[in-house]
């Protein structure tokens, strides 16, 4: 066996996605919610990653990059929001914030 | 480095079931930190030393000493837990996970009737590569996510200011410098 074929990398980069996707779906609180945006955000850096050494191209890490980045902009904004949902409803189930019944 | 490379792949995946299946959250931000760091594994034995630094120092450093800080700032109880391990019912996560696993299974079939023949025998990709692009023909990305990043400071700091009308708090001078100092953490 020599070397990882790409796919390889590419299923694990789509396994972690699939396993931010389905706990984004069924937790109800704000703070797994944020986690599993998380978990997917990095599922993206890898599928970035793996494409970026297997076709050789330092282009992957460049996006990789621009995910990180957008990743600590996310979190920051997104604890904010969580700060400000447990001071309003002591609570941080995000069934309570649907006022506008969205 | 195939070994390492699948044994890593094993603990992510773990880690990342540990995750989303945990009713306390500060052990599902412990479960994150080391998935991250298996990623960071995985990309070691892919050959990208300068993603894996990467992934340790903003993703395993920074943004989950942030999730902790929160997490502990908020100072959830035990009620919390009994309510998330009630949330978390068969009848909960049964519909979300087949659909998710419906997703994952056409992902896999597509990637499996690809014939990219790519072989990733490591190595390659260092940070020189990555820096020459960045301030060559991705000069625009560079602003960008400069631009990204202020846009989130002043977002995360406007948004994490604590009205008096909103939370009657009975110190009302150290409740917003920890509010507003929190985003401040990974800019």
């Amino acid at each position: 066996m020599n070397g990882i074929p790409m796919e390889h990398g590419l299923v694990l980069a789509g396994v972690l996605f699939t396993l931010g996707l389905g706990g984004l779906m069924f937790r109800r609180n704000m703070i797994f919610v944020l986690m599993s945006l998380e978990v997917m955000l990095n599922a993206a850096g890898l599928a970035f990653i793996v494409a970026g050494t297997g076709w050789q191209q330092p282009e992957g890490q460049v996006m990789f990059l621009l995910v990180i980045t957008l990743a600590a902009a996310e979190a920051s904004v997104g604890l904010a929001l969580l700060i400000q949902l447990y001071h309003r409803f002591k609570t941080l189930n995000l069934d309570v914030a649907s006022r506008m019944r969205g | 480095m195939e070994l390492a490379f699948y044994l890593s792949a094993l603990a992510a995946v773990l880690a990342t079931l540990g995750v989303i299946v945990n009713p306390n959250p500060v052990h599902a931000v412990l479960y994150l930190v080391v998935s991250l760091l298996a990623v960071a594994l995985v990309f070691f034995a892919l050959g990208a030393p300068f993603a894996g630094a990467l992934e340790i120092i903003v993703y395993a450093g920074a943004i989950m000493v942030l999730f902790v800080f929160v997490v502990m700032m908020l100072n959830l109880g035990h009620a919390g837990i009994e309510q998330e391990r009630e949330w978390l019912k068969p009848r909960t996560w049964l519909g979300p996970s087949v659909l998710a696993a419906v997703l994952l299974f056409t992902l896999v079939s597509l990637l499996w009737q690809g014939d990219t023949q790519a072989v990733i025998t490591g190595g390659g990709l260092t940070a020189k590569g990555a820096g020459t692009l960045l301030y060559g023909p991705w000069l625009l990305l560079v602003e960008l996510g400069a631009l990204l990043l202020l846009a989130a400071l002043v977002t995360a700091s406007h948004v994490g200011r604590l009205s008096p009308v909103a939370a009657p708090s009975p110190a009302p001078r150290d409740r917003p410098t920890s509010a507003t100092g929190t985003p401040r953490e990974d800019t």
